[in-house]
């Protein structure tokens, strides 16, 4: 069977490399079978947090008060700017541009590192106030997390909000490493008009933690 | 910005003007905007998440379907990026079907409970 395909197709029956456009077409399909996968991912959380706030409606919303919008809104105009910038390396790749798409892509890695660092800063505040999970009860805090006038329901609003947040943080850094890979092939001047798979799919991965954010944002930081 | 002006077919993925990138990226940060002042301003009770879950379908879909250029993509690659959804639908719809059968039973809250008898 396999024989009677190959002699239809042209060039070598055992290729090592198939062609650019088979490759490339190969490789996102690919991709979004993965990315499919990943928003199964996050949607089984979704999903938990949707049947948690639904059965502990006040104390989720009381606990979401303690998020700072405003630091997410900054965080998600940062990442929409990063998937506009990680877009235009793609295009850059596709005029054959490197210089551009490595320019492009620097950017969108700085907007990443700009992401962690205000969730950084988001994360330290809820420990100083002692709503985090694993520390300590001191004076000073105003929280106590092992305390048994701690509710239940804020325990799970948060560890909800930590495996969500830090799920999707993990996501921002593996998207970082690949968007570096990939800026560091173009600083090699190795993408051309025919090839430029690691920028394209570097960028539908980025993509989809910016979408997994849209996602996310409205949720744990708005919605009453 | 010359060669970006019109909509053409790259050698392999499809190449789609600079000015369309723009729109999005400003529609999405409009959007945002539009988010944050509903959800701080307008009330309109347990309608808030769905109003907010609207407006991010619409900025998923933008991001998806120009910047991810699934709008470009063949029926195949549609399909990759249904499926998921539909099966998240499913997840969520028995869920919720399901839920308010027994709304009396609170996993978390039986420790509670106990206390209370005590």
């Amino acid at each position: 069977m396999s024989s009677s395909n190959e002699a239809t197709v042209s060039g070598p029956p055992h290729a090592h490399h198939w062609d650019p456009v088979t490759a490339y077409h190969g490789s996102k399909l690919g991709m979004w079978l993965f990315l499919a996968t990943e928003i199964l991912l996050f949607g089984v959380l979704f999903t938990a947090f949707a049947i948690f706030r639904y059965l502990y409606m006040e104390e989720f919303h009381h606990a979401s008060q303690y998020l700072d919008w405003k630091m997410g809104a900054i965080n998600t105009a940062v990442l929409i700017f990063s998937s506009f910038t990680a877009v235009l390396g793609v295009d850059a790749a596709q005029h054959g541009d490197n210089k551009k798409t490595f320019r492009w892509l620097c950017v969108t890695v700085a907007c990443g590192f700009i992401f962690l660092i205000v969730k950084y800063l988001e994360y330290s505040h809820k420990a100083h106030i002692g709503l985090f999970p694993f520390i300590e009860c001191n004076d000073h805090a105003q929280f106590c997390w092992d305390s048994v006038e701690f509710k239940n329901e804020f325990k799970m609003y948060f560890g909800l909000y930590y495996c969500m947040t830090m799920l999707h943080a993990l996501h921002v850094i593996i998207g970082m490493g690949i968007l570096t890979w990939a800026l560091l092939k173009a600083k090699k001047n190795r993408y051309s008009t025919d090839y430029y798979t690691p920028v394209e799919m570097g960028a539908l991965y980025w993509h989809l933690v910016d979408l997994i954010w849209i996602y996310l944002f409205p949720l744990l930081y708005l919605v009453d | 910005m010359s060669g970006h002006d019109n909509s053409e077919h790259g050698e392999l993925g499809h190449i789609v003007p600079f000015k369309v990138y723009l729109a999005v990226c400003i529609s999405l940060m409009v959007l945002t905007v539009i988010t944050v002042v509903v959800a701080e301003t307008v009330d309109v009770g347990s309608w808030n998440i769905v109003v907010a879950m609207l407006i991010a379908s619409v900025k998923a879909s933008l991001v998806a379907l120009f910047f991810m250029h699934l709008k470009f993509e063949d029926p195949i690659t549609w399909l990759y990026a249904g499926f998921p959804i539909v099966l998240l639908f499913l997840l969520m719809g028995g869920i919720f079907l399901d839920n308010p059968t027994r709304m009396e039973v609170k996993p978390v809250e039986v420790v509670d409970t106990l206390k209370a008898k005590e």
